[in-house]
């Protein structure tokens, strides 16, 4: 299982080096793995169907409590197969679509490496691992929506979804660390199996909401959906797999997992059916009102997000079955008409449907094809679309909260969504003939065997839905719902409401449909009006005012000042420092004359009379003499309180010093007073108190002894084990001799420095 | 004297921070020689100071005799002392460097990174 997920990763290194080998059938090449994964993953049906789940479990981080667990129910199984599955065929769909693009083998690098993330997220036990894979998913679809990048809308909308989706994440991880504080664990499945009542605990309320924050920027639910038709910029495959089979449905998939969990709260339930209604009923009046046909599938998927988390708020067990079919359903639909839009675009030259005609003679396979899926797309039978939409229709007609308004949504939803599929299969193909940019014909074998499997697989599932049911879709249910689940699926239910809302959404849905023509400008000037008070409108907003922020944080700050930021530095760094030691301490000003000798009172007097005058003079010589008094006092009180080897260097060190400013200093201008008074005011009182808060700490400091001196071991040491009977040295050249060793690697620096900066000036001066 | 020396120290402290605040390049390097000293004084008050007994070990001993000063912190000033003295020796033949090419030894107007 491991390897399994970590596949994608391995062969994501290699494969640069596998696109120089097999050239333009690297897209059939590396459909091996995914193939040979979705193999793999049926294999484990028969295990989930007799044992419920399975775990699968690697240490990783043991110390931290995070683990490299799988967990495989059906839930989770499902989602796998549809991602390698689908997986599969968007990787040999893109090595035709993408066929001779200079960076292909960087696309399949990150396309790998987004599936082997998505599978990890979707069969990972441990949070922490899960939200390291989202984040992963997150970073891949950012790559990939930017995969145009020499494109500067490419660019921005692969930065908006990434803004959108990581602010998500980090809202997220802060839901996950409150709900793994509720649980008692960082497991998923100690959380479901444990039966504690989590929507008592005093942080439900709140895990909930950044959970959700996270799951609905993810599944572009209202009011973030705004990012997932901009990612539309990305090449079709990804736009195919990422955002409308899989990445999009993370969100989704961590919903269904946390509904046993998190579900009982009522706050769950309401806020998942209020924001699927919601973003059901936006995506499908955009989807209807949109031209380009890579954007009419974008908003036709938000509509299907919104059906998919209004199903689990519902939460009944109908719903959830219904749930889990509109999952596959959709999945199978949606992957293959994006494979398909990316087709006509391929061989049309253009994404906008009302410039295609009558396509249907040029490139008959896609026509049947696209029908196929259009047909499941709109609910029709005998396709499984059929089946997962009576369901749907069927479980909110029985729902406990808010029937008729969920109802009433959805059918709208389902009228604008048959429009929507008329659309895509009529408009495109059939009608007069109107000529395109490319001369249309039929698009390769690669790019067709995707979609017409996936939807050969939609129609089998129509025909014989106890296939998928009794394989997986009935513990995936049972999964969401947490307890099992008996789910009855089939084609035909009789009459009863549910077809008779079918039929009647339809018949409206095609009375719409032969309008649209006549409507499309009308919708326009409505979608760009409320484009202007839309979410959208609002993400820009909000970047401009982060912008603002920052470049007037950065005047302020950051503006070059040095004296500035030294002033800041020194008030921020003793206020807090004058604080505690006040706080902690005490404020203990003593002065002890009586233990001192006269000349050491003149020696402490030196000190300052240097220290100030070297301060207030306004003769360079002068401050710099002062400096070597200052230096020379200190020395001294080395040499009487015991230190003469400090004595010494530090004489050596100052005599440097001064000789070193008399020579480059003088080069310099004469001192000359450019601050105001008021800065030097300013400047002296912070210096002041930080001087004050100094001497109360080494006040504060003599008092208090925390620990043992570790000193003694080098006094009794020195001489039996290093042999010299000057411990200082002692401790410098052997105890620390790596130390010393890194001082002189700093000295032998700075000489450098000083050397090349001379050097340089006498090549300048060379040169002139 | 510690506690004499503290004041001292703290005057010093108070000098330093006030000549590295000033606008003009040289005092900011008086200012930092300033802190340097403070710094290898600080250490030097808050360990303890001792008269006449160096952290020295009579021939023949193996230990010293009787109490002596504490040579840990003599060693760490040591080290102090000599890494001060090269960051003082770039920094000023850095500002040398920086007058000559910026031509001023104002520091507000050597803000830009691009003179």
């Amino acid at each position: 299982m491991l390897l399994a997920v970590l596949s994608g990763f391995l062969l994501a290194i290699v494969t640069p080096a596998l696109h120089r080998i097999t050239g333009r059938y690297i897209g059939w090449t590396l459909a091996i793995l995914p193939a040979s994964l979705t193999a793999y993953f049926a294999s484990l049906i028969p295990d989930i169907q007799a044992n419920g789940s399975l775990m699968l479990e690697y240490a990783w981080l043991p110390g931290l409590g995070i683990d490299l667990n799988f967990l495989v129910d059906g839930l989770s199984l499902v989602f796998a197969l549809l991602i390698s599955g689908i997986g599969t065929f968007i990787l040999i769909y893109a090595g035709s679509y993408l066929a001779g693009h200079n960076y292909l083998a960087r696309f399949f690098v990150i396309m790998l490496s987004f599936m082997a993330s998505m599978l990890g997220l979707v069969l990972s036990d441990n949070l922490i691992t899960l939200f390291v894979f989202w984040e992963l998913t997150s970073i891949t679809s950012y790559l990939l929506i930017g995969f145009n990048h020499e494109d500067v809308e490419a660019r921005k909308c692969a930065l908006q979804g990434l803004f959108v989706t990581a602010a998500g994440g980090l809202t997220l991880m802060a839901g996950l660390i409150l709900l793994a504080i509720m649980g008692d664990s960082y497991s998923l499945s100690e959380i479901l199996s444990s039966d504690m009542a989590l929507h008592e605990h005093a942080f439900y309320t709140a895990a909930v909401i950044c959970i959700l924050a996270g799951t609905f920027t993810k599944s572009a639910q209202v009011p973030f959906h705004f990012w997932l038709p901009n990612a539309m910029a990305a090449p079709t495959p990804v736009s195919a797999f990422l955002h409308s089979a899989t990445m999009v449905k993370a969100g989704i998939y961590l919903m269904a997992r946390l509904n046993p969990s998190l579900g009982e709260g009522e706050l769950w339930g309401s806020a998942l059916m209020l924001f699927g209604a919601a973003t059901m009923v936006t995506g499908a009046y955009r989807a209807f009102s949109s031209t380009g046909i890579k954007n009419v599938l974008a908003y036709s998927t938000i509509m299907a997000l919104g059906t998919l988390t209004m199903l689990i708020g519902v939460g009944t067990e109908l719903a959830l079955t219904a749930f889990i079919c509109f999952l596959v359903a959709h999945s199978l639909y949606k992957g293959g008409l994006f494979m398909i839009a990316g087709a006509l675009d391929h061989e049309t030259g253009t994404k906008d449907i009302t410039r295609m005609g009558g396509l249907r003679k040029a490139m008959p396979v896609t026509a049947a094809i696209t029908c196929l899926a259009a047909l499941s797309l709109a609910g029709l039978p005998p396709l499984f679309g059929f089946i997962a939409k009576e369901l749907l229709f069927e479980s909110l007609l029985d729902s406990p909260l808010w029937s008729a308004g969920l109802t009433t949504a959805a059918v709208a939803a389902a009228i604008l969504i048959v429009g929507v599929a008329g659309l895509v299969a009529i408009k495109p193909f059939f009608g007069q003939v109107v000529n395109t940019p490319k001369s249309p014909h039929e698009a390769p074998f690669g790019m067709l065997v995707g979609p017409a499997v996936l939807s050969v697989t939609a129609l089998v599932f129509g025909l014989a839905p106890f296939l998928p049911e009794g394989a997986l879709l009935q513990s995936a249910a049972g999964s969401v719902k947490g307890v099992p689940v008996e789910t009855y699926l089939a084609l035909w239910h009789g009459v009863n409401l549910p077809l008779i809302l079918s039929i009647g959404s339809l018949l409206l849905g095609l009375a719409l449909l032969f309008r649209w023509s006549r409507l499309q400008p009308a919708l326009y000037a409505i979608n760009t009006y409320a484009a202007r008070f839309g979410p959208e409108a609002g993400y820009f907003r909000f970047m401009e005012g982060i912008t603002i922020v920052a470049a007037w944080q950065t005047r302020v700050l950051q503006n070059g000042v040095l004296g500035l930021y030294l002033l800041l530095l020194v008030a921020v760094t003793f206020g807090l420092t004058g604080y505690t030691l006040l706080s902690h301490h005490g404020f203990n000003l003593t002065l002890n004359l009586g233990d001192s000798h006269f000349y050491e009172w003149g020696i402490a007097l030196l000190l300052v009379v240097a220290a100030i005058f070297a301060c207030t003079t306004h003769s360079r010589l002068g401050s710099v003499a002062s400096m070597g008094v200052l230096g020379f006092g200190v020395a001294l009180t080395f040499i009487l309180f015991s230190a003469p080897d400090l004595g010494i260097t530090q004489l050596l060190v100052e005599t440097l010093t001064v000789i070193l400013l008399v020579l480059v200093l003088f080069k310099l201008p004469e001192f000359t007073n450019l601050s105001s008074p008021f800065e030097r005011y300013r400047d002296l009182a912070v210096a002041v108190f930080a001087g004050g808060v100094m001497t109360l700490l080494i006040l504060a400091a003599l008092d208090i002894q925390y620990f043992e001196s570790i000193s003694s071991y080098y006094i009794e040491n020195s001489a039996p084990l290093a042999y010299g009977r000057n411990i200082v040295n002692v401790i410098l050249v052997d105890f620390r001799a790596l130390d010393t060793l890194g001082e002189i690697f700093v000295l032998s620096l700075a000489a450098l420095g000083v050397l090349s900066m001379i050097k340089l000036r006498a090549e300048d001066q060379h040169k002139l | 004297m510690e506690s004499l020396m503290a004041y001292v120290v703290g005057i010093l402290f108070a000098a330093a921070i006030y000549m590295m605040l000033r606008r003009s390049i040289v005092k900011l390097v008086i200012g930092l020689i300033l802190l340097s000293n403070a710094a290898n004084l600080l250490i030097f008050v808050v360990s303890g100071m001792t008269r006449g007994a160096p952290p020295l070990i009579p021939e023949g001993a193996d230990a010293p005799l009787g109490a002596i000063a504490d040579p840990l912190p003599q060693a760490l000033i040591l080290t102090a002392i000599v890494i001060a003295f090269g960051v003082l020796a770039f920094a000023v033949v850095l500002i040398r460097r920086a007058y000559e090419v910026v031509g001023t030894d104002d520091l507000d107007q050597m803000k830009d990174t691009d003179t």
